[in-house]
Parts: C-alpha cells; structure tokens; sequence
C-alpha cells in the first residue's frame, strides 16, 4: 500500500483515502502548474506581440483569448484571487493601481490628445505602468508641467484635473485606455481607417485589470524580478522595448518637441533625475 | 527564391495559367504547354516594400492573395494583394510588330524626309512573342488592417477584400472608392476577440458572401438584406466537443480556409485539425468532418509553443466536388474521396518527386511502427508545411507549394486513353499517378 519510504502517517483510519485526495491533489496541483505554465507562456508571446512593429492580429487575439479563458478559470477556482493577494503583498499597492486609473480616466476627456502611455508596453509589465503614471501623476502635484518632457499636451489635461476620483471602477479604467489607444490614431490621420494593429495593445494591456486583480500574478513578478529601478527611467523603457523603428517611440519623441508652452525642453538626462525626484515625492503622497 | 505565399488556378480558357505570388512580392504565371507541361509564361514585380511614413512601419511586399479575373479577352486578367494594397494587372501578349513606317525607321528614329522617295503601307510582321504585364488599377488605403482574402463577384465588375475586421466591395473600375460590408471592429477595441479570417463570393449569386473568423464561425451574408451586413443571414457553427475540451479549443476551431463549392452548394472549411464540408442549408453542423492530422492533438501544447498551432492552411475542391484537398506538415497533402471516404497522404517534397515518378501513399503512426515507410508523428518536420494548394478547375491537375518549391501533378491517362469517371476514381488515381514535377524559380 505504501511506496518504499513513505512515512506512516498517524491517523489509520483515513490513510486510504487520504492517498486518493493526495493523488487527486497531485492531479490538481499539476494542472494547475501547466495551466500556470500556459498563461505564463501566453503572457509572454503577448508581450513579444506588443513589441513587433506590426503583431499579427489574429494571433494576438487568439492568444489573447486564452490568457482570458485561464483567467476566468482561475477566477472560478479562486486561485487567481490567491495569486493576486500575493501581488499585493509583494509591494505593489493597490494605490498604486488607483493612481494608474486616475491618470488614465483623465486622459479620456482629452478626446484629440495623444496619449503617451499607448507608448509604453502594458502587458504584463506592471512596473512600467505605475511607474509612467505615477511620473505623470507627479507632474501635476509639483505644478512643474513644462519640466516633465512627457506632458507634452498631456500638460493641458493636467491642469484641468484633479488628485481625486481615485475610486474610478474597472470600466472607466478599460475605457479610458481604450480611449486613449483610439485616440492616437485619430488623432494622427484624419478620417476613417486610421487605427493601426498597434491599439490591440491597449486590449492586451488591459487585461490584467480587467479582470477584477491588480495585475499579473507572482508569474509576471517572477519574469520581471529581474527588472530594476533603471526600468523608471523612460530612456531605458523606449530603447529597451524598441527592436525596430515604431511608432511609439517616435510619437513619444514627438511629444517631446515644443509643442507646449515650457521655456526649456528638457533633455533626457533631466527628464530622468527629474523624474526619479517626483517619482519619489509622489510615493509618499501616495502613501499618504 | 522566394517563399510561395499564394496558388491560383484560373477559371476557364483553352489556356491554363497558374499564378504564385511570393513574398518578394513576384508573381510568376505558368502557362500549360499543348503536350501537358507547364512552362513560365510571364514574371513580374506585383508589390514593392512600401514605408507608411504616418506610421512608420514598413508595409511587406509579399503578396497574400491572387485572384484570376473571368474575363474572356485575348488578354487575362489578375487581381493580387499584398497586406494593404490591391492591383489589378492585365497580362498581354504581343507576338506581331508592325514594321514599314515612313516617317520613322526601324529604330524609331526619325526619317530625314529627303531620303523618302516612296509611301509604303506598313505591314504587320511576327515576333517573338512578347508577354507583358502592365498594372491597371490600383485600390489603396481602404484596409487599415491586413488584408487576407479577395474574391471577385460572379457579376465580373466588383469584387470584395477583407483584413481582420472589416470587408470592402469595390467596383473593378473605381479605385477611389469602396463600400464597407461588413465591419467586425467592436466600440471598444478591448472588447476584440474576434477577428475575420477569410471570405469569399459565391460562385453563382452575386448577393452572397461568406466569411470565417478566428472563433470557428462561419458566416453567410446577403448583400440584399441591408448595406451593411453585420447581422448573418446564416451561422455556421459546431458545437464544441465536451470531450476534446482545452484551452486550445479556440485556436484549433478558428477557421484558416473557407471555398464554396462548384456547384455553390457547399461549403468548405478548415482548421487546424479538421476539414468540414458544410451544406448551405444547415448550420448547425457540417454534413462531413474529416481528420487532416489528428495525432497532433496531444501536441497542440507544443505547437502552442511554436507557433505552429496558428499556422493557417488552405484547402480545395476538385472541378467536380467529388474530392477535397489540403496540405499538412512534413510537406504532406492530404485528400479525402467524399463518396467512397477513402483519404490519402502524399508526400511534396525535391527527394521524392522525379519526373514521371508515381506518388507513393504515406502514413503516420502515433505508436510504433507497423510498416517500414510508416513516418512516426514525432518525426514529423513542423517546418516544411503546405499551406497552400490549388486543384485546376476541370482537370486533375494539382498544385501545391512547399516553401519555396512549386509542385504540379498531374492524372495520368489509362492506357485506352480515356479517364476514369472521375467520381470515385479520382482520387485512386491521384495516389497511384504522378506525371510532372516542376519546381519554382
């Protein structure tokens, strides 16, 4: 009955069925590692996706559909709820997420503006998210829209919004993005026809949320433990998610033209320490 | 040499062509010698690479689809598309030049008009013959995704295209205009979890199109019912196994090929494991499935990996709708006898097609093997597919492309002359027969 080394277990009585749970256990336990392995391997084929000049929108979307279809599963099954505690407690605050929404929602009513973080890579790639937000965020609480290369037209939308109305709900949030992936294209072209492959980012980017959890599991914080505060620097995350002439970097790049009312464009050199300095401020209002 | 991206039979004429486009962007045409053979008849540059400057992204050249138009000219005509640019070319010939001018001589040159004493009438003369092909109308910036099919109307004068979310119908004469259709893009674009894999007209209504997407539907439309048609007037859709259930399901049931039928009341459609053959008048499920690799089933984790699971394979009728064709990996076709359900699996590939070599049948064994030519499915090489195959609207004629390499075969005639009915033969005849080997450029 039991394998060579197995421990005897104390309680007799229920040995039997205990190793029919354990077995069933196992068999869980390992479906749920290959499901996990699945949506880890989806996530990335998602984010290699974002990253191509022009991703194949059937695949994208195919893949897309199954990280969503896990999702649910792990939803029903409550693991996704388990996986997400831990993400929280990992140090990414649900504040933090807050501010991600805040800054988007503002973005929404600015129809014509383009939107930088459409720039940035969402899937899965949390850190940058905050990060780019909460540097935002910082723009309009220092009231130094002009030293921040990123605001941009952005600038305007700032002034005219407030720290408040964290508690948007998950639908404004996908909304606002979804508005702000349209958006840029429109914005860009006159007419019909304008949007690129490349909105189907702000779909992928958007699923995390969506689905009731701050964002990616302890999976994504694994493939990303490797990420360090050099990622805060916008420098890095252009250069490090470009392999091909895109449009986001050039966009963002555009933005950085004067094409508000700030005296000095700022170079990239203080953009950074500026940005780790309100970065920094903005992590205690937060916190606060 | 390029990758073949595309295989077209034309439709009708005494005159066979076969176009392939490849991802350069070429189109190479075949013409169908007298003795039975096919020869190149014209090459030329269809697409080039373009650079959207708004978006800065470079647009490929490689064409997706060609399309033959059915017109009865001396001269032919083709559609090709590229990811978002349709041309349409007329091919010519020219085998007579005119020779005897009087102002100009041979060379074009002006005459000194002293040196003309006497009028000459000009005279046509052969030539050798000269094959062009010129581009005459150009239909762009209507897709802003890419597009994956075209397919010109029974009524010869319009045409649609589809990308990924939306099909156009175009007038073959107006290139600054097209009508949308059919518009699959949601409100809100995060919303997406569809997309539009292929359509096409039906052969003999004009009113009529069908399309598939990436969910295993496919769709009916009548273009009479409203301008728009986003609301079907038919789904095609089988309900999911329950016992075949993974997360896998979707991606296995999106629909890579659809082909009406010759006599128009068929459906075929493709995914990844199967091929289905569809009665327009039932939608619930199709009247015959056939299993185009299904030992790949316990592997799609894998092909999942690869990539290989979205990879899109195309299949075919033959002239009568008796036999149905599609390729598979390891440069292996397959085709299915309706009427006597017998299946076959031949191999493409440069080891084994000689000249007049007779294709020998194939098989893949999932355990061990029970024959010495039995190929094990871990054996199998995901790299060399055949995603695209045509078969010759009268005749058996087959074209399939491996990678870069073009293979037609073709049904030898019995020894009295005649062809076996092609009914059930067919297909019989086909994995006994092979007479011509050609490789592309």
């Amino acid at each position: 009955m039991f394998s060579k080394g197995t421990k005897r277990k104390f309680s007799d009585g229920g040995e039997e069925i205990s190793d029919e749970s354990l077995l069933g256990a196992r068999v869980a336990s390992s479906y749920s590692l290959q499901r996990q392995s699945l949506l880890d391997m989806s996530l990335i084929k998602l984010q290699l996706c974002h990253m191509l000049v022009e991703p194949n929108l059937c695949r994208s979307v195919l893949i897309a559909n199954t990280v969503r279809q896990i999702q649910e599963e792990m939803t029903h099954d409550g693991s996704w709820h388990m996986v997400t505690e831990a993400f929280c407690s990992a140090g990414q605050s649900p504040s933090e997420r807050l501010v991600a929404t805040e800054v988007l929602c503002r973005s929404r009513e600015q129809d014509a503006e383009p939107k930088l973080f459409s720039v940035i890579s969402y899937e899965g790639c949390r850190e940058e998210e905050v990060v780019a937000d909460e540097t935002l965020c910082s723009v309009s609480v220092s009231d130094t829209v002009s030293n921040v290369c990123l605001a941009g037209r952005m600038g305007q939308c700032w002034e005219k919004s407030e720290l408040s109305g964290v508690e948007r709900d998950e639908e404004a949030l996908e909304d606002s993005r979804l508005g702000s992936g349209e958006d840029e294209e429109i914005d860009t072209e006159d007419g019909a026809s304008t949007e690129s492959p490349k909105t189907i980012g702000q779909v992928f980017g958007t699923f995390e949320i969506k689905n009731g959890s701050p964002g990616p599991d302890s999976a994504l914080e694994e493939l990303f433990s490797d990420v360090d505060t050099s990622y805060y620097d916008l420098d890095t995350m252009l250069t490090g998610m470009q392999s091909a002439p895109k449009m986001g970097p050039y966009d963002l790049l555009d933005s950085l033209a004067p094409s508000h009312s700030s005296p000095s464009i700022v170079s990239t050199p203080n953009c950074r320490s500026d940005l780790n300095e309100l970065d920094h401020i903005m992590e205690i209002i937060v916190g606060s | 040499a390029d990758v073949i991206s595309t295989v077209e039979f034309n439709q009708t004429g005494e005159f066979l062509f076969l176009a392939t486009g490849d991802k350069g962007g070429r189109v190479v045409i075949f013409q169908r010698e007298p003795q039975g053979e096919y020869n190149v008849y014209s090459t030329f540059q269809s697409h080039e690479p373009e650079f959207d400057y708004l978006k800065s992204l470079e647009i490929e050249e490689r064409i997706n689809k060609i399309r033959w138009l059915p017109l009865h000219n001396p001269a032919h005509f083709l559609l090709a598309t590229n990811d978002k640019t349709i041309k349409l070319w007329k091919v010519s010939e020219r085998d007579k030049r005119a020779e005897g001018y009087n102002l100009r001589d041979e060379e074009g040159r002006l005459k000194d008009l002293s040196t003309v004493t006497t009028l000459q009438v000009p005279v046509l003369r052969p030539m050798d013959l000269l094959v062009e092909a010129s581009p005459r109308r150009v239909f762009a910036n209507a897709h802003a995704y890419h597009i994956n099919s075209i397919s010109v109307n029974s009524d010869c004068e319009t045409y649609l295209s589809a990308d990924d979310l939306r099909i156009n119908l175009w007038n073959l004469n107006i290139t600054d205009r097209s009508f949308n259709i059919v518009d699959l893009k949601p409100e809100n674009m995060e919303d997406l979890s569809e997309v539009i894999t292929v359509a096409e007209f039906h052969p003999h209504h004009c009113h009529l199109l069908a399309f598939s997407s990436s969910t295993g539907t496919t769709r009916l439309c009548d273009m009479r019912a409203s301008a728009l048609c986003d609301q079907h007037a038919k789904l095609f859709e089988e309900a999911a196994d329950p016992s075949h259930r993974s997360f896998f399901s979707e991606i296995v049931s999106s629909v890579s090929d659809v082909k009406f039928s010759h006599s128009g009341r068929y459906l075929l459609t493709r995914d990844y494991l199967t091929v289905k053959v569809w009665d327009l008048n039932m939608e619930n499920k199709p009247v015959e499935t056939y299993q185009v690799h299904d030992y790949l089933r316990t592997k799609l984790c894998s092909l999942y990996e690869s990539d290989c699971i979205f990879d899109k394979f195309e299949c075919a009728w033959n002239g009568t709708d008796s036999v149905i064709m599609t390729g598979a990996y390891n440069n292996y076709f397959r085709m299915f006898d309706r009427a006597s359900l017998r299946d076959v699996t031949l191999e493409a590939s440069r080891e084994v097609c000689k000249r007049r070599a007779v294709l020998q049948p194939r098989r893949v064994c999932v355990g061990k093997k029970q024959k010495e030519t039995d190929v094990s499915v871990d054996s199998l090489d995901f790299r060399k597919k055949i995603l695209h195959t045509a078969w010759h609207p009268k005749e058996n004629i087959i074209a399939i492309a491996a990678s870069n390499n073009l293979y037609i075969f073709q049904d030898r005639l019995t020894p009295n002359g005649h062809h076996n009915t092609p009914e059930i033969q067919s297909c019989r005849q086909h994995h006994n027969n092979l007479m011509n080997c050609y490789e592309h450029i």
